[in-house]
């Protein structure tokens, strides 16, 4: 292995590696605020790169009709559950934000669709329409058992994974699609050509993780998603509602997840279902971290990216079997490091 | 015709279905998928609705199962009926292998990792050429009976379903036995279970082991009625369904497994044939109908159907042979001696010292109680008794014999019993099961016996004798109600019963009185009395003064994690020391 081939895996490596990160932040946040080990997090990679890919070659993303009707869905709910309690501020509120917001989403994206809009223009759109699902499932599928335990969820989770990979098919079809980079440069870094799209994803991975730290260390919904973090009982008792925080982790998740896939789409092949994978590795990386800490979630991001160049290079049928083999030692050190003590 | 035989009659006639005239063999090949699934979530109710282990992964013991019958009999010509020990062989050291890392995750870690070797093994089936790679191994053989080969629907129908009842009246023998009920504890957490000498690991080790046989029987079955193995039968999505199964049907109960999978078939089935044409293209959109299924019976139905058929029909009682031989028991030494010393006993979390330098001693026939304010360090010097957390330094004796830095379960074989400050019933068990747990140690039938039903005779006598001390703690009344439906002040007489199904030379008693109405407080002091006259020993950590002061013959007060007096219940109403650590100097 000379060092061209070297520089190459580990160009590679950092690119998946920064995606991976983003999405292991994100599987950490939602864990500690929520307590969900949420298996769909990857699914929104997919559908917010099969949406900004489908928005770009001018044809309408299915994924609208699930915005619409999760938002209908929620909202009804919503009315159900406070039939006894509507005031006039309430009704209008639930009905702009579950009716009026999504439905209005899908028609400027029906109509703004078939016109050659500018790239920012598409990544936009395609982020509003698939980051408000987050919150929307969060209220319809988790709220009504925020007291159930982490197991639960997680196999609750695993259903929310299924029904985003069954409607993906219908949405996206069964190909895989590739969208146009923002900047189509191309350049040598000594003996490697870097691509500007693979500094964009980097660059955009940092700002991200620095906007993260900025917003848990300097604004208040930061600061309240952190208390319920810590301890949700607490943070519910001086004021700061649980379904607050869960929605807004569920924002956040469906965000990082949206963007990952627009930003890794004209890099590689989306398909329907490509996310579950993408989201398991960030998966690992939050594992590393014991679903505790962001820096230590980072930081096993890129060394899972890394360890999948090299192992792709070396063994590429064997890349999955290496990269999930791993995580069984990581996970009995985590085990005897922190043991789960039984509730008294 | 007694109510009992109705469902029997009903299953019987469930199972001549198929050969009714009219039936068709697409139904046929329909209910031979529902035993093979049925099998698979039968392990994984053991595993998951008794042992409290959920795992995404159970597909891929049927896989490996699956595939050694495929290369044997493709491969190497070996007749499947000879395949069949070797398979389930092999799936069992797979399944002891990746058992013996699993078990050892914690909490939520346990399932993550379940999930990854999922993967990781259905990668490894499709990437391996030895293994026919994504095309997997056609050209399986049938099974065959005498020259019969087993092809159509019909034909496999009997075997399939044999294996079945098979399993599940094997399952069904094994969850009312000695072995069972340690599994059952387990899902409650272990540390009740450790107290009364269960090997936790080992326990969940053969659970698991367990579950991965039944899905490797499945396996083996799978590869010679389809004829052909491929990788996408034993993915990650496979070990969901099976886990889809089991939480449909309900995971606690043996008949929920077969709910579970009869439902998921016939609805993936229909599903198949109708989303479609609803949709109005090809593809794999069951899994929509199946996510949302997922979804809705956690949030409205979370114990699943079988829950709500069982609550109408069960029947927890359970006949009690008094005239039972009684359990041997350790003939008690009485004399002066001491049953429990402690010597400089001390636990430092960190830079804090929890428990420093304490030392006492228990004599046969004698109360102790070990008194001290909110944070004196008693439940610790508990939990270094009994070793549910190791000590720093220090040195435990329990009749004569050191103890400091054994397991649970290894006090417990030396006649120590204990309560918990906080009740550890499990409580979808009976009252009479939890308490029979206590006599876990003075049995001997395992596994393999509780399976046979060798274990009858045992299971007398452990049940009369957790009925005896339920007599004796007043609750034999309540004996066949669920444990989580008692009150706190019968969950502690329970817990109290189930320590003296062990028969100990010394009782540890953690709170005992806590939360209890008056009256029970003086039924539990007179029970202590007439425990200390037949000579056993008790430590008692309480808050309550008066239930202390009338009860034990000498206290030891704890302040800060330091002994600061000791002396008989009066002495220490007069000790300066203690009214001070109790109620402030006096200034």
């Amino acid at each position: 292995m000379d060092s061209t081939i070297t520089l190459f895996l580990l160009q590679d490596g950092l690119i998946n590696g920064s995606i991976y990160a983003l999405l292991a932040v994100a599987f950490v946040l939602l864990f500690a605020v929520t307590r969900i080990i949420f298996v769909a997090q990857g699914d929104f990679v997919a559908y917010g790169g099969l949406t900004f890919a489908a928005l770009q070659q001018g044809s309408v993303p299915g994924s609208i009709w699930l915005l619409a009707g999760l938002g209908i869905i929620a909202g009804t709910l919503e009315f159900l559950r406070e039939r006894r309690a509507l005031t006039r501020p309430k009704v209008l509120g639930i009905l702009a934000g579950d009716f009026v917001f999504p439905l209005t989403l899908t028609g400027v994206a029906i109509l703004a669709a078939p016109q050659d809009m500018p790239y920012l223009f598409d990544m936009a759109l395609a982020l509003t329409l698939v980051v408000p699902m987050g919150p929307y499932i969060y209220r319809i599928c988790f709220r009504p058992m925020a007291s159930a335990s982490v197991l639960v969820l997680l196999i609750a989770s695993v259903g929310v994974h299924w029904l985003m990979i069954g409607l993906g098919l219908l949405f996206f079809g069964a190909e895989g699609y590739r969208a146009a980079p923002m900047f189509g440069a191309n350049f040598a870094l000594g003996p490697v050509p870097v691509s500007a799209q693979s500094l964009l994803v980097m660059g955009a991975t940092l700002a991200l993780l620095v906007g993260f730290y900025l917003f848990f260390g300097r604004t208040l919904a930061g600061k309240a998603l952190m208390a319920t973090a810590v301890n949700a009982r607490g943070a519910s008792l001086v004021g700061i509602s649980p379904s607050f925080s869960g929605r807004t982790a569920f924002l956040m998740a469906a965000f990082v997840g949206a963007i990952s896939g627009i930003l890794i789409a004209p890099l590689t092949t989306l398909y329907y279902d490509s996310g579950f994978l993408i989201g398991l590795k960030g998966f690992v990386a939050a594992i590393v971290a014991g679903f505790a800490s962001f820096p230590l979630a980072v930081a096993g991001a890129i060394a899972i990216g890394i360890a999948e160049a090299v192992s792709a290079f070396f063994a590429s049928a064997f890349k999955e079997v290496i990269v999930f083999s791993l995580i069984l030692p990581i996970l009995i050190w985590r085990s005897i490091r922190a043991p789960h003590l039984e509730e008294d | 015709m007694n109510t009992k035989s109705i469902p029997l009659l009903i299953a019987l006639a469930a199972l001549l279905a198929p050969y009714l005239p009219g039936v068709p063999l697409f139904w046929v090949s329909l209910l031979n998928f529902i035993g093979l699934a049925a099998l698979v979530t039968l392990g994984l109710v053991v595993l998951t609705g008794v042992g409290g282990m959920t795992s995404f992964g159970q597909a891929a013991f049927v896989g490996i199962s699956a595939y050694t019958t495929a290369v044997l009999s493709v491969k190497y010509g070996i007749s499947p009926w000879l395949t069949l020990p070797v398979s389930i062989l092999i799936t069992t050291l797979a399944a002891f292998l990746i058992g013996l890392m699993t078990v050892r995750l914690s909490g939520h870690y346990l399932p993550l990792g379940t999930i990854a070797w999922g993967i990781a093994i259905s990668y490894l089936f499709g990437n391996l050429e030895y293994l026919g790679r994504y095309n997997g191994i056609s050209g399986v053989p049938p099974l065959s009976i005498g020259g019969v080969e087993l092809i159509e629907g019909r034909q496999v129908y009997p075997v399939v379903w044999l294996f079945v009842t098979v399993a599940v009246i094997g399952t069904k023998n094994l969850l009312d036995s000695r072995a069972g009920r340690a599994m059952s504890v387990l899902r409650s957490g272990k540390t009740a279970a450790q107290a009364f000498g269960v090997n936790t690991t080992r326990t969940k080790l053969i659970v698991f082991v367990y579950a991965g046989v039944l899905a490797g029987l499945a396996g083996w079955l799978f590869a010679h009625i389809q004829r052909a193995v491929t990788p996408s039968a034993f993915g990650i999505n496979a070990g969901i369904e099976y886990l889809l199964m089991a939480v449909v049907g309900g995971a606690g109960h043996v008949y929920g497994a077969i709910i579970g999978a009869a439902v998921v078939v016939l609805l993936k089935n229909q599903l198949q044939d109708i989303l479609p044409l609803i949709f109005g293209q090809g593809g794999n959109f069951e899994s929509i109908a199946f996510g949302a299924l997922l979804i809705l019976a956690l949030i409205y139905a979370r114990d699943g159907i079988w829950a709500a058929i069982d609550q109408r029909f069960s029947n927890r009682r359970r006949h009690i042979n008094r005239d039972a031989k009684p359990l041997e028991t350790a003939p008690a030494k009485q004399g002066d001696f001491a049953l429990l010393k402690v010597e400089g006993l001390t636990k430092r979390f960190g830079g804090l010292v929890a428990v420093n330098g304490v030392g006492f001693e228990v004599k046969p026939g004698e109360i102790l109680g070990l008194l001290g304010p909110n944070g004196a360090g008693k439940s610790t010097t508990f939990n270094l008794l009994t070793g549910v957390i190791p000590l720093t330094e220090g040195r435990i004796w329990i009749d004569g014999g050191r103890v400091d830095g054994k397991l649970p379960e290894e006090i417990a074989a030396r006649g120590v019993a204990r309560t918990f400050q906080h009740v550890k019933l499990a409580p979808e068990m009976s009252v009479l099961e939890n308490v029979a747990l206590g006599a876990h140690l003075r049995g001997r039938a395992g596994f393999v016996r509780g399976m046979l039903r060798l274990d009858r005779e045992e299971e007398e006598r452990i049940f009369a004798e957790a009925m005896r001390n339920l007599e004796r703690t007043g609750l034999a009344d309540d004996a066949f109600q669920l444990a989580g439906s008692l009150s706190l002040g019968a969950s502690r007489m329970a817990e109290i019963a189930r320590a003296l199904c062990l028969a100990p030379n010394l009782l540890l008693l953690d709170e005992p009185a806590a939360g209890l109405r008056r009256f029970e407080k003086e039924e539990l002091a007179k029970l202590l009395s007439s425990l200390r006259a037949d000579g056993m020993g008790i430590l008692l950590v309480e808050h309550d003064m008066e239930f202390v002061m009338g009860l034990t013959d000498r206290i030891v007060v704890l302040d800060f994690g330091t002994r600061i007096a000791e002396g008989t219940p009066t002495e220490i109403q007069r000790n300066p020391a203690v009214q001070e650590a109790y109620l402030g100097g006096v200034q």
